[in-house]
């Protein structure tokens, strides 16, 4: 079971950059974990931390990089990433939505947002969600100006609303919300087409034989 | 019947069930599995009770972890180790079929895929690696998953997916001597963007792409995924029937003329609707080389540098000002002036045979320039490797000065000791110039085989074509 994603109320973090790709989100060294927690310590840890970082260090003990925003103390307990356009391009890696998860983020606003990124985080309970460029520079800005600032998101809605009352609509897959909401493993709900699958196995197995030579 | 393009027929044929919204489900046959993301996948099918579903369709390889220097002391990280030692173990729990790194046939698992026959034109075939689009090649589709993902194929043989929007990239007429698949596809990334490809499926054609042989196509669409699409794909024709012919994983017998038969219907019919159909002309490409920190930030060999003073876009011109401060640069100044410290050719975008012969070509009667500290030469397979020594390409690297390497993903991602020092430059055969990819504070500029071997030489970037030139009217 995944956690489910209902309606979150959180404090905004804004990462002015385009083009944040998951090797910036997390460094490769840290790929080479056989597990899926842990990650939290180490997103977007090039930018965080003064010093290199590697597997095994207490990154409590490193300096952090006082010019990075996440680690600027208006921000601290951020649940939401306000970020800009191709969020999450490059490298396949899951780790990404890991260390955002890990450390507290539920969802990621931004213009545009890598495929395989947006789909992996439908898989760990982030919320991903593409606005269009004007209203997420709005954002941008008002996150800014104001101490303290939270949006409130509602899935079931499909709204996000400001400090000001000011109530943002956006765009969801009808399937992944469902997933979301109720926080269900897809693997399950697949698996309840098994035979569907296995007839298409066997209609493929008569057209293309060697597809199966094993 | 209306016109059809590549994409629309694979997906058509790997359809299971469609739901209401579109999403569907979508089977795969072939499952390509490294060290890196497939780890927590087992893990999650132990804790839940499953089965894979189809084991034959898996072909696991260690790649990303494993050192390039003498094997016969294992993986001096204890890190890494475990992670290679947990696929192996992972794969005789399940009963998959593995090339342990002491395998000949190991090396990169988008090498080693085609190389195998293991990937076959109209097959669906993932990983757990963005690169996974390199075997579009073959007129197959192919993308990258997430670990997730991952354990859902192995679990019901399916994924779950929405269709893409068709996209036609098509370099139309013939490229100068000396220009290559790399600078092709780096120009179309420079062209169309890094996020240029997001939702779509390209399909890459027109009268350059079908020239190229089968290693040049996978070039290209290894890098679909750096223009943004998960998927690009070419379609079959007489270069992909004569790659696979032989191939170990082949069809055999009385299924070779069956395949070949169906396999021919593998392009886009006559008339067939794409979303958006981008043109390049094959002449105006010249050797390319990045200079910032994203795939887009490319340049012609012969041009300089950008200023973000000339950037009317102000998220643009800081993307710009906040690269040339990372890699070191002057806005304006020639990209032909720029010296670098080490030089790489591998990864799964260019260590194929016939990247090896196109950088030896350039190094043939050459050394390494004295400020190039080091420069490493990664086949993409111990087969690849194995018929490298052959044509003693090995010897024409080794006695210019060039390190030559056992099979990996080495200096592309730096998971293994391959790997830049903060502030050092390299001229990267790779597909990725982001912050810290080859290593913390490391500059990486992507170019091609025979533009890295000839900035290794001259000991800045340098048109390849001038060193092959002078060689020939020596």
């Amino acid at each position: 079971m995944m956690q489910a994603f209902t309606v979150l109320n959180g404090l905004v973090v804004p990462l002015d950059r385009s083009n944040v790709d998951t090797d910036a989100i997390i460094p490769k060294q840290y790929l080479k974990s056989v597990k899926r927690t842990g990650f939290g310590p180490n997103m977007f840890d090039d930018w965080r931390y003064l010093e290199p970082g590697e597997p095994g260090m207490d990154h409590s003990k490193r300096t952090p990089n006082p010019d990075f925003v996440v680690n600027q103390p208006r921000y601290k307990g951020a649940e939401i990433l306000l970020a800009r356009d191709n969020f999450g391009c490059g490298s396949s890696r899951e780790h990404a939505v890991w260390a955002l998860t890990d450390y507290g983020i539920r969802a990621v606003i931004a213009p545009s947002f890598a495929d395989i990124f947006f789909n992996n985080s439908f898989k760990n309970g982030l919320l991903p969600i593409a606005l269009d460029e004007a209203i997420v520079d709005q954002l941008f800005r008002e996150v800014e100006a104001q101490e303290g600032y939270r949006l409130a998101i509602d899935l079931e809605a499909q709204t996000i609303t400001t400090p000001s009352g000011g109530v943002i609509d956006f765009e969801v897959d009808e399937f992944r919300k469902y997933c979301l909401l109720n926080g269900l493993d897809d693997i399950g709900l697949t698996l309840k087409h098994a035979d569907e699958i296995r007839a298409y196995e066997e209609r493929r197995r008569q057209e293309a034989p060697w597809l199966f030579q094993e | 019947m209306s016109a059809k393009t590549l994409y629309d027929k694979l997906w058509d044929d790997h359809v299971v069930r469609t739901e209401n919204d579109g999403t569907s489900l979508i089977y795969i046959d072939r499952h390509l599995v490294h060290e890196v993301t497939s780890p927590q996948a087992f893990e999650g099918l132990r804790i839940a009770g499953r089965q894979p579903w189809r084991t034959g369709s898996v072909l696991a390889v260690p790649d990303h972890n494993v050192p390039t220097t003498d094997r016969t002391a294992g993986i001096a990280d204890p890190v890494s180790r475990l992670q290679v030692e947990t696929l192996d173990q992972n794969c005789r729990d399940f009963h998959l079929t593995e090339f342990p790194m002491s395998d000949i046939r190991q090396g990169i698992v988008h090498v080693i895929g085609p190389e195998q026959g293991a990937t076959l034109p109209g097959m669906t075939v993932v990983c757990g690696d963005s690169h996974t689009s390199t075997h579009g090649a073959f007129g197959a589709l192919a993308f990258g998953i997430g670990t997730s993902e991952v354990e859902h194929v192995l679990a019901t043989q399916c994924l779950i997916q929405k269709k893409m929007k068709n996209m036609l990239i098509s370099v139309d007429g013939k490229v100068g001597a000396g220009v290559t698949a790399k600078d092709i596809v780096l120009a179309i990334i420079g062209e169309i963007g890094t996020a240029g490809g997001t939702g779509y499926a390209i399909e890459f054609g027109g009268e350059a792409i079908r020239d190229l042989s089968m290693e040049g196509r996978m070039t290209v669409c290894n890098m679909a995924i750096e223009a943004g699409a998960r998927a690009g794909m070419i379609a079959v024709d007489d270069t992909t029937i004569d790659y696979v012919k032989g191939r170990p994983f082949a069809p055999r017998d009385g299924h070779w003329n069956q395949a070949v038969s169906a396999w021919s219907a593998l392009k886009s019919d006559e008339g067939a609707e794409f979303d958006l159909v981008v043109r390049l002309d094959a002449h105006s490409i010249q050797p390319q080389v990045t200079w910032g920190t994203s795939p887009e930030m490319v340049i012609p060999i012969d041009a300089r540098v950008p200023d973000p003073a000339d950037e009317p876009d102000s998220v643009k011109a800081s993307g710009i000002h906040r690269a040339l401060d990372y890699m070191g640069l002057q806005a304006g100044m020639p990209i032909n002036e720029v010296s670098i410290d080490k030089a790489f050719i591998g990864s799964c975008t260019n260590s194929r045979i016939e990247d090896l012969r196109e950088a030896a070509s350039v190094v043939r009667g050459h050394q390494l320039a004295d400020n190039v500290k080091l420069a490493l030469v990664v086949p993409g397979s111990g087969l690849v490797k194995e018929q490298a020594e052959r044509e003693g390409l090995d010897k024409i690297f080794t006695e210019a000065g060039f390190e030559w390497r056992e099979p990996g993903c080495s200096m592309c991602l730096a998971m293994n000791a391959d790997r830049l020092e903060p502030g050092e430059r390299c001229a990267s055969t790779s597909n990725r110039n982001f912050e810290g990819r080859q290593g913390k504070g490391g500059r990486t500029h992507l170019v091609s085989p025979a533009m890295a071997a000839a900035a290794a030489i001259a000991g800045h970037f340098v048109d390849a074509r001038t060193l092959v030139e002078k060689e020939n009217t020596q």
